[in-house]
This record gives structure tokens, sequence and C-alpha cells, in this order.
């Protein structure tokens, strides 16, 4: 092993990298995620240059010029065009999506913005909350943990699915108002705010536990003994030793965002129309199963792919972070999934 | 073991304040919209609404809305307006087909979850093993809405083998029942099926390094004997737990998608409605009656499950 010998010369970072770029799966699908990601950033260029239309304009009595001759994007039947790939110069690539005649090229591009867009910021909200709740209830134990342990508790018990369900459509119909918070029926905001919400356990409680673990080390104190205060023992001293746990949990949790996000577009309680998320395409593309299955299966397929990707990175930033670490995490994830945690406070 | 239960029930009961606390926030105070228009539905008269605000007593405090509220949930005076249905009667005529989908489906997951774990674990390292995390890698990756699109297409569309969903009650038909019910049935079980034979090749896979195992052997036992009897027995009480907490979770979650796609007209499907035309009545009662029915299961799975296993009463009393 050559890289052990030169362990003392390089950080624990570049070796980490290092181990991350040996594994090749982790790599390719780092590569596909990679993709993914331009493929929406490209949306605009794509909608403006090629199709020439946007994603929530309609085509219901337009025709296209294919190879010279004349075709309606949506028959009087109100059957939409299928793939036309570059016959139209890019027009209607993948066909129109519904009887209402959009390009379902540009709304799956824009729709992949948006459900990347409500993933990654509902797991980055829902990380910094973990990391904070975390780091209280680990540090100051006592009454502080019993509270937020408690709360972490009920929400895990929660059918959170029902529930988000529940508070989307609810706050859809009504928006929301909140002090000086103001949000429409149609924001994204609220589907961001409800995925955060209840995806803070699945991080926080192990974020608790290795705080608790790591309070107890002796650099904390010798900070201790040097005079640091709780603030400076807390984020100088324990967050830093949190990094990698954080960074491969707030990986997957983008992953896990994204499939809430897709159940909760699929039945029309997140993402609202004329806007699309791969969710809400999937609800459109499923009535038109049996003349355009592509409709349905695309926007699927699209959130299979990001979601495998995110889920072996993450693995691969496991491995790659904390070699001997990985069977203590396996255990750790196992033991929070059987919810049989001890010395949890809740009954 | 009374000690035990207490607790559970304590924390039960907590669990249920938080979610009727979370509904009715999220239904009556959070919206910027008058909850009682909101509750009419789209198309509602101004007199309509009028009613409903004397109704839920709108004008009154909080926590007298509050009471209000649970005192409908549990007097089945949630009711969806124009025209006025019950919706506690909409539910339970529901509940045969979300119990066919889910308890079918549970069958499934556990009969060919634990046969494919089994035998990759028996087969470690070999070609059957290999080919088996393979199939169970691949259902714990597929979503439940691009499966049972690939499903429908290409097994009721293209190929005709299977209807496209929709419910047959078993009373009318016992053959429809489960003809129309096989498709739904497998796209709920296969995510299931992955996940359940891969931990419980784990779970065989650490059991056969122990003691135990190795003093069975010793005493000459078949290797099936040793398999079957010891290794397995062992390795099932994990699964047992995660089953326990998974049906529930199904019943919120994947079911409701399920019946949803396969226009199966269960109680998942009639939310999947009520959220498509904004209907809050039947939501709050599928969410409340819902959430009520999965704690209280939870509840009791945990305590059946510290009957069968002392570790878990006791551990947790040791931990006190």
């Amino acid at each position: 092993m050559p890289v052990e010998e030169t362990s003392a010369e390089r950080g624990p970072w570049s070796l980490a990298l290092r181990r991350f770029l040996r594994n090749r799966l982790a790599v390719f699908f780092l590569g596909v995620f990679v993709l993914i990601v331009l493929f929406v950033l490209a949306a605009p260029l794509w909608a403006e240059h090629v199709a020439e239309t946007g994603p929530n304009e309609t085509h219901t009595v337009e025709q296209l010029t294919v190879d010279g001759e004349k075709r309606d994007v949506v028959t009087v039947e109100g059957k939409p065009i299928g793939p036309q790939w570059f016959g139209a110069g890019g027009k209607f690539f993948l066909g129109a999506d519904s009887r209402l005649g959009r390009d379902e090229m540009v709304r799956l591009m824009y729709g992949g913005r948006t459900s990347l867009l409500i993933g990654i910021s509902a797991a980055l909200i829902s990380t910094l909350l973990a990391v904070v709740l975390g780091l209280l209830a680990g540090f100051f134990g006592g009454r502080v943990d019993t509270v937020i342990a408690r709360v972490l508790d009920t929400i895990w018990s929660l059918p959170v699915f029902l529930i988000g369900l529940a508070v989307g459509i609810a706050l859809a119909v009504g928006g929301l108002k909140l002090g000086p918070l103001e949000l429409s029926g149609g924001s994204l905001w609220i589907p961001i705010g409800i995925i955060s919400i209840f995806t803070v356990p699945y991080i926080a409680r192990p974020i608790r536990g290795q705080v608790l673990a790591l309070s107890r080390k002796e650099f904390v104190e010798a900070a201790v003994a040097q005079g640091a205060g709780p603030l400076r023992l807390m984020f100088g001293e324990i967050l830093p030793n949190l990094a990698s746990t954080i960074i491969v949990f707030f990986t997957l949790m983008i992953a896990n965002a994204m499939l809430f996000e897709a159940g909760l577009s699929f039945l029309g309680a997140a993402v609202q129309p004329p806007n699309s998320s791969w969710g809400t395409m999937i609800n459109v593309g499923v009535e038109l199963l049996r003349i355009q299955p592509l409709l349905a299966i695309l926007p699927g397929a699209m959130i299979m792919l990001t979601v495998l990707s995110l889920n072996i990175i993450g693995d691969g930033l496991r491995d790659a972070l904390d070699p001997r670490g990985k069977q203590k995490m396996d255990a750790a994830l196992q033991f929070e999934a059987q919810g049989a945690e001890p010395g949890t406070v809740l009954p | 073991m009374t000690r035990f239960v207490v607790r559970r029930l304590v924390g039960m009961v907590a669990v249920l304040f938080a979610v009727s606390v979370i509904v009715f926030v999220v239904f009556m105070v959070l919206p910027k919209q008058n909850p009682a228009q909101s509750l009419a539905g789209k198309n509602a008269t101004p007199l309509l609404v009028e009613n409903i605000e004397e109704e839920w007593g709108f004008n009154e405090s909080l926590p007298h809305q509050y009471l209000t509220m649970m005192e409908k949930v549990f007097t089945g005076g949630l009711v969806q307006y124009e025209p006025r249905i019950p919706v506690d009667d909409e539910i339970v005529k529901r509940i045969p087909a979300t119990f066919s989908l889910t308890i079918g489906a549970a069958a499934i997951w556990l009969f060919f979850g634990l046969l494919l774990g089994y035998l990759s674990a028996v087969r470690a390292g070999g070609w059957l093993d290999r080919i088996l995390t393979g199939v169970s890698i691949a259902g714990i990756s597929i979503p439940v809405f691009l499966l049972a699109p690939v499903l429908i297409y290409v097994f009721a569309n293209q190929l005709e083998i299977f209807p496209n969903g929709q419910y047959v009650p078993f009373s009318e038909d016992p053959w429809e029942w489960a003809n129309h019910l096989i498709l739904p049935w497998v796209t709920l079980a296969a995510l299931s099926i992955g996940f359940y034979s891969r931990v419980l090749r784990t779970n065989m896979l650490d059991a056969m390094d122990e003691d135990y195992v190795r003093t069975a052997r010793a005493k000459g036992l078949s290797e099936r004997h040793v398999m079957t009897r010891h290794v397995l027995r062992n390795s099932l009480i994990p699964v047992v737990t995660l089953f326990g907490l998974d049906f529930g979770a199904t019943i919120a979650g994947t079911a409701i998608i399920t019946e949803a796609i396969y226009d199966l007209d269960g109680v998942g499907f009639y939310a999947a409605l009520a959220v498509e035309k904004f209907e809050l009545p039947q939501i709050m009662g599928v969410t409340l009656y819902g959430a009520f029915f999965v704690v209280l299961m939870n509840t009791l799975v945990d305590v059946f499950y510290a009957y069968l296993d002392p570790r878990v009463r006791l551990g947790e009393a040791a931990s006190e």
C-alpha cells in the first residue's frame, strides 16, 4: 500500500480523495450525477435556441413541419405528438406532454431543475438543523438533551409521508402566514420546508450520538483546560470531527429528499401546476401510458438515476472518508433503523 | 412488563397528540386563506362558508377550535361538503381494498425476501449469490412511480397478461380479485424484497461466525439443520422488528402512490383524489385516522416484540 507510506506528508482530505478516486463505481456515478446537473442547467439554452418554447407554453393548435410534412402537435382527439428527435430541428425532441402540447424535453429539463433544487435545499436545511440540534443535545445533555431527543423521537414515529401530504395540500390551498412570513400556495418553500423538517431526525440522531462520544474525548478535555467556552467547544473542537459524517449524510439526504418530493408532487401536494418537477410529470404521463409510455417512464428513470448516483456517491464518500468507521456507521444506522437506540428518553 | 407497556402507551398518546396538533395548526392556523373557505371547497357559496365557520367555531379561541375538531374526528362529524357525505363512511368502505393490497404485498415480500436472503447467505460468494444481490439492489433502487408505469405498460397494455389495476372485491370473484391485484402487489413488494433479502443475508453471515453454530456443527447436526434451526432462527429477530415498522410505513406511504397509479379504490386512492380536487375535510380524515392506525399498530408490534424477546424490555430497564 504505497498510499499509507505517504500519509505523514498528505492531509486526511487528500488521502480521502485518493481513496474515493480508486473506487471506480463511485467515480462513474459521480460522472453521471455531474451530467444530470449539466443537463438541467442547460434548460434555458435548449429552450431558447433549440426548442424555441418555454416549459409552460402550450401549443394546442399548432403544426410542426417534420421532413417537409405538416403534423399536428396535438391531434383533434387530444393525442400529443410523439418524440421527433431532430426531425423538426430539435423542437418537440421528446414529443408533447399532454393535450396542452407543451414541449416534453423542455419540461424534463426545467422539471429536473425544480426536483434538484428542492432536493438540495431541503437536504441543506435539514442537515443544518440536525447538526445544531445534535450538537446542543449531545453537548449539553441533561434537560436540553431530553427535550430535543423527545421532539426528534416524536417526528421519527410519525407517518411522515402521510402527514407531509396533508401539510402540503393544506398549505397549497390556503397559502401560509406566519408572522412576517407569507407564502402563496404554489411556493417551492412549502415542499422544501416540509421535507427538511420531517427528515431532521434521520441525521440529528446519529450526530447526537457521535457528539456524545466525542465530548468525552481527551482533546475536548484539553480545550476545557485551556478555558474554552461551550461555543468554541461545540463549533471549534467537536464540529470539525463531524465533517465526514455530515458530508456523507448530506449526500444521502439529497436522494431521500428527492424521493420524498417526487412522491408528494406525483400526488399533487408539492410542486403545483403549471410548473413541472419530475414527480408532477409522471402524474401527467400516467394518464397517457397506453399511447405515449415514455411520458411517464422518462421522468421516473431520471429520478431513479439521480437517486441511485447520489446513494452510490454517498457510500463511496463514506468508505473514503472513514475507512475503518464503515462498520461502525453501518451498525449505528441499522440500530437507528430499528428504533432501538439504548438510552433514548422516549418510552 | 407492565412498566414497559405503560411507557409505550404514554409514548403513543404523545405521538397521537402531536399528529392532531400538527394537522390542526396546518389546516386552521397557518393558512392565509380563511380555513372555512378552504374546507368548503372551490365552488362554495358564501352561505356554506358562513355555516362552516359557525360549525367549526372559527370565531372562538384556538383551544376551543382544536377541541371542536377533535370532537368531529371522534364522532364521525367530518364531512365532505357539497354534496354532504360523511368522510368516515367513505374511508371504512375502502379499507378492504387497502388491506387486500398491503397484506397481500407484505406476504409476498416476506416470503420472497426471506427465501432470496436465505439462498444468498447459504451460497455466499457463489454465482447464485451474485445474481440475487444484483436482483435485490435493482429492487431497492426502482421507485414505485417508475416500476408501476413500466409494469402496466409491459404486462397490461402490451402483453395483456394482467388487467390494468382496478379493484374487484374478494366476495364478488376471488379469482379476479387476485388477478387485478398481482401487478400492484409486485410493485409494492419489490423494494422490500430487495431490502429484506439483504438484511437477512447480512444477519445470517454474522450468525454463522457465532460459537453456538460451531457447537451445533460439532454435535454432528446436518448442515441444513444448522442453517434452518440455528442460523436462520436467530437472524429473523431484526427482520421481525423491521417488518412491524415497515408495514405501517407502507400503508401510509407507497401504498397511497400504488393505489393512485393502479386506480385501486382504497383509502389511498380516496386521499389521492381528494388531493387532486383540493378537498380538505377528506384529507384531514384520511391523515388523522391513517396516522392513528399506524401509530397504534407500531405500538402493538413493540409490545408484542418485547413479550417475545425479554432482552428488549430488560435492556430498556437497565438503561434507565
